[in-house]
């Protein structure tokens, strides 16, 4: 099938990633994933941005299918009940808030600036080396590291259940996808399910 | 005598809608509805499997229908 250039938006995903190493105020283009795809999904009605555009399926997609670092097994039933990804979807909303909240309290001067980008919510990863100050508030570079540490969490995930199970087993799962799905499902209410 | 022939049924209840099938389709068979499920067309498709394996989900399964 002929390539589009649509089908390279690997490249920007794997460059994100790196960028975030270098200087971690990179870490805002991180919204345009999650903003696309939500007006795509809210204006016209579809899932474009998982069928086509999304970045990181496509890298799962080519670390996992082209290299062959996935075991190819399906997904257990639980991962993709409505439960279980409702219930990751809300969870992953509530962290988000959470790191919202404490960039807040940076902006507002009732916390230092900290340096530390946090994995999988739980470990605090220094990545001091990435900063190198900012022209803007400190808040600015507060959200910084804590969306960098959402979408590097995330791509962890990603990568392990690319391992476990199918390359794009993240696709099961992702917030995002679960949550353009709903928008799609309340605005074409005819189709069943 | 009816034909048996191999054909590809989406778990409409489970599927994500993520479009991996499509892709993989050497058949331009399946299509994304309104970014809520997939469809894929009994006419177009040969029930050669691709989707199947593809599906993240593991929600395509392929099952021999009287044609």
């Amino acid at each position: 099938m002929k390539k589009r250039w649509y089908d390279y938006l690997w490249i920007a995903s794997l460059l994100y990633l790196l960028l975030g190493f270098f200087n971690i105020l990179f870490a805002w283009l991180g919204l345009l994933c999650f903003f696309i795809p939500l007006i795509i999904s809210v204006a016209a009605g579809t899932k474009s941005y998982c069928n086509r555009y999304c970045g990181r399926g496509q890298l799962f997609g080519l670390i996992g299918g082209r290299f062959g670092l996935s075991r190819k097994k399906d997904v257990p039933r639980w991962m993709k009940s409505s439960w279980f990804r409702y219930g990751f979807l809300i969870f992953f909303f509530a962290m988000f808030f959470l790191m919202l909240w404490n960039t807040y309290l940076v902006f507002a001067g009732a916390r230092e600036l900290g340096q530390a980008v946090t994995l999988l919510w739980t470990f605090k990863l220094p990545w001091n080396w990435a900063y190198h100050g900012t022209l803007f508030h400190p808040g600015v570079a507060q959200f910084a590291f804590g969306f960098y540490g959402v979408m590097l969490t995330s791509t962890v995930l990603g990568l392990i259940t690319m391992v476990l199970f199918k390359p794009r087993s993240w696709c099961v799962y992702c917030p995002m996808g679960t949550m353009t799905q709903l928008i799609c499902k309340a605005k074409n209410p005819k189709i069943e399910k | 005598m009816a034909k048996i022939r191999r054909k590809a049924f989406v778990d409409r209840k489970h599927c994500v809608a993520c479009g991996c099938c499509v892709k993989v389709c050497p058949m331009n068979a399946i299509e994304i509805v309104r970014g809520v499920i997939a469809l894929i067309s009994a006419e177009k498709c040969v029930g050669c499997g691709k989707c199947a394996k593809e599906c993240p989900a593991s929600v395509i399964e392929i099952r021999e229908v009287e044609a």
